[in-house]
């Protein structure tokens, strides 16, 4: 389970330039996705498509190559993830979320960064929620062997 | 070119902030998915952190699951946090606090915790990588919370709730 020593350093120098973006793109504030959701402001577009079609010519050029990455041996591909009635409740319950709060994990995560420290209500509850449906859908006989006193 | 289509009043009334801040972070916060995705093939979401975070606190077995990839996106979270944070210090001039009630945003992000681990992604997950990689997983998600967000977004701006 070695790393490449360039493993972490690449995780950071992604993680500043993606966070820069979203603060850059002002979709760490939740009033601009509110005003967005409401068509008050219909600038987000850019930042889905603007972010998507760069990854996608990534992801695109270099998964038609069949090479892999030189950090990890892993082979690209695309992010590709198999459909079931999962993929339309867990968009709707977050949907709902969105519309309530403004806010969704990543642009949380840089909200955090731009100082707006009311954001930890929105953290708080994401992690209450990732730890709800954790609960629910682990295997519960799995887990009361591992651990018994888990909680 | 836009404004020649349109009209110049038209685009005012869509983007009254214009579109630069907004098409400049969207090709940034695509650099930051492809600067890993060049190193180490992972295409990156945001979500995730949340249950692989939680495998550190609670054996279950939704969270072990991710034991393996957790110490990284601990990093990649806390990088992002840092690349908001040099955004604030060279363009807003300090700190910037919301205005959205507290109770919006635990009751959201709830939902938000909820609804992106059940539904396989969220904003990042299934909006910049999923839609990156033509996924029609992920295109039917990413309309999926589009149109609830656009709808309980409305509900409650209908029932005066401002912000």
């Amino acid at each position: 389970m070695s790393r490449h020593p360039l493993f972490m350093p690449l995780i950071i120098i992604g993680g500043l330039v993606f966070g820069f973006g979203l603060g850059f793109s002002h979709m760490a504030r939740p009033e601009v996705v509110i005003d967005f959701l409401t068509f008050e402001d219909f600038g987000l577009l850019f930042v889905m498509f603007g972010g998507s079609i760069v990854a996608g010519l990534a992801f695109w050029t270099l998964s038609s190559t069949g090479g892999s990455a030189p950090l990890t041996g892993r082979p690209y591909t695309r992010r590709l993830k198999s459909f079931d009635k999962n993929v339309l409740l867990g968009g709707s319950v977050f949907g709902v979320g969105w519309g309530l709060s403004g806010i969704c994990p990543g642009a949380a995560y840089a909200s955090l960064g731009v100082g707006n420290w009311p954001i930890l209500y929105a953290l708080a509850g994401m992690f209450v929620g990732a730890y709800l449906q954790g609960v629910w859908r682990s295997e519960p006989a799995a887990d009361a062997a591992a651990v018994p006193s888990d909680d | 070119m836009i404004t020649d289509l349109l009209g110049a009043g038209m685009v005012e009334t869509l983007f009254p902030n214009g579109i630069s801040r907004y098409a400049i972070g969207g090709l940034l916060v695509g650099l930051g998915t492809v600067v890993i995705y060049l190193g180490t093939g992972i295409t990156a979401g945001a979500s995730t952190f949340l249950e692989s975070t939680l495998s550190y606190v609670s054996n279950r077995s939704r969270f072990k699951q991710y034991r393996a990839s957790r110490d990284w996106r601990v990093v990649f979270t806390l990088s992002i946090i840092a690349g908001a944070g040099v955004y604030a210090l060279i363009y807003q001039g300090g700190t910037w606090v919301t205005e959205v009630a507290p109770w919006r945003l635990f009751l959201g992000g709830i939902f938000v915790g909820v609804g992106t681990r059940i539904g396989k992604g969220c904003t990042s997950g299934h909006g910049i990588c999923g839609v990156g990689s033509v996924s029609r997983t992920s295109l039917v998600g990413v309309a999926t919370f589009l149109v609830v967000a656009i709808i309980t977004a409305n509900i409650v701006a209908a029932f005066g709730v401002t912000p």
